[in-house]
């Protein structure tokens, strides 16, 4: 039953990517690869990794999504959708042997490799320490701590980028267009009802991190739809990206996060955490860097700035 | 090959190596900005299930490739941000108003 499920899901996977990939119409490829999205999350719900499924979800199927559709719509607007040449069929089929090939390679070597007892033990045996209930918390916020201090600078670090694109007259500026929607509509009746839900998800997600699957990444991205969503609804417009506060909220977490890490050298090991306040940094870091991401992924969403401030 | 197959890990890293190969081609043959990002996307997470279908083990997905594949898709995100963000400006380049050197 469940290996019928499996193939069953493998094969969907197979299909919504390859109609993504290489469908005709590029909104419908837009909206397969969300289709897509949601079966990978399922994949990893099947493999018993509910963090990542739900980082699959609400990252990779949710904000993506969204930011391939307001790509499309920009570029529609622009007139700059480019259209698709279909190639000749010897180089079509030259490249699909060459893909094929890349993928039997790599098929081939997975399927070759060496047993092995891998890191489930190791984080285990260590996870005590921390105090912690979540092995995926462990291994991000302690065990690979670098990894992830290093990923809220690449998220900040892309905000950058794209702010850098901001034409010269709306540096500073409000992102976006300012929607506005029929006070009795549906929008307005979601952006009434929805919000407060979405947060109290969102507290339970960080708050459940510790010691459950969920987590600073997992919060933040649903915090960050629940701006969205108040945004679409017209009850509130997007903030002015000059703003001081915005920018602060935007780097707290990775403030926190190398603040930690430097207080740690003054108690005697840099980038590490005190012996018997591991749990409690750790909550601290998480709780700061959600709201940090939350902020991060609206903005990345929001785009640069469209309006004069 | 089924008793292959009934191991789940290796089922489903055998779809994110067929993933791979799917979003290569889609990113060499196709022509649209957006598609390639797609096309990139779908690499990624084909990646992603690569590795973790590698690490699972009997229960569940070894916690250290779950905490990299958590953080690579937010990587991923923060790349497709800034690619969608230069599609659009791309886009908009020959229009005066966004840029006043194009118009001179």
């Amino acid at each position: 039953m469940s290996l019928a499920f499996d193939l069953a899901l493998c094969a969907l996977i197979l299909g919504a990517a390859g109609l993504a990939v290489a469908g005709r119409n590029l909104f419908g490829s837009v909206v397969f690869y969300i289709v897509y999205g949601v079966l990978i999350a399922l994949a990893w719900v099947s493999l018993g990794a509910a963090d990542v499924a739900l980082a699959e979800a609400a990252i990779g199927a949710g904000v993506t999504g969204v930011l391939l559709i307001g790509a499309w719509q920009g570029m529609k607007d622009a007139g700059g959708l480019e259209a698709e040449i279909t190639k000749s069929l010897p180089v079509r089929v030259l490249a699909g042997l060459g893909a094929a090939a890349l993928g039997a390679l790599i098929g081939f070597a997975v399927l070759s490799l060496p047993g092995h007892d891998g890191l489930t033990g190791p984080v285990a045996e260590n996870q005590p320490a921390l105090d912690l209930g979540n092995p995926v918390t462990a291994v991000l916020l302690s065990f690979r701590a670098y990894d992830t201090l290093l990923e809220t600078l690449v998220l900040t670090a892309a905000l950058a980028a794209v702010w850098s694109l901001t034409p010269a007259r709306f540096w500073g500026g409000i992102p976006g267009p300012k929607h506005t929607t029929r006070p009795d509509g549906v929008m307005a009746s979601f952006g009434r009802l929805l919000p407060p839900l979405g947060v109290l998800v969102a507290v339970y997600l960080v708050w459940a991190g510790a010691d459950q699957p969920g987590g600073a990444f997992q919060a933040g991205t649903v915090l960050a739809a629940v701006w969205i969503l108040i945004v679409l609804a017209g009850l509130r417009d997007e903030p002015r990206l000059s703003s001081l506060i915005l920018r602060l909220i935007v780097i707290a977490g990775p403030l926190v996060f190398l603040g930690a890490g430097l207080a740690g050298a003054l108690a005697g090991l840099a980038l590490g955490y005190p012996e018997g306040h591991a749990r409690t940094l750790i909550l601290i870091i998480e709780y700061a860097l959600t709201l940090s991401i939350a902020a991060t992924l609206a903005l990345l969403i929001a785009g640069p700035a469209r309006r004069a401030p | 090959m089924m008793e292959l197959l009934a191991e789940r890990g290796s089922l489903f890293a055998l779809t994110g190596a067929a993933l791979i190969a799917l979003g290569f081609y889609g990113f060499i043959m196709r022509r649209a900005l957006i598609r390639r990002l797609i096309a990139f996307n779908v690499i990624g997470s084909g990646i992603f299930l690569l590795f973790g279908g590698t690490g699972y083990f009997g229960g569940g997905v070894d916690p250290v490739p779950r905490a990299l594949i958590i953080t690579g898709i937010v990587v991923a995100l923060a790349l497709t941000a800034f690619a969608a963000a230069l599609a659009v400006r791309l886009a908009r380049s020959g229009d005066d108003d966004e840029n006043p050197e194009a118009g001179r």
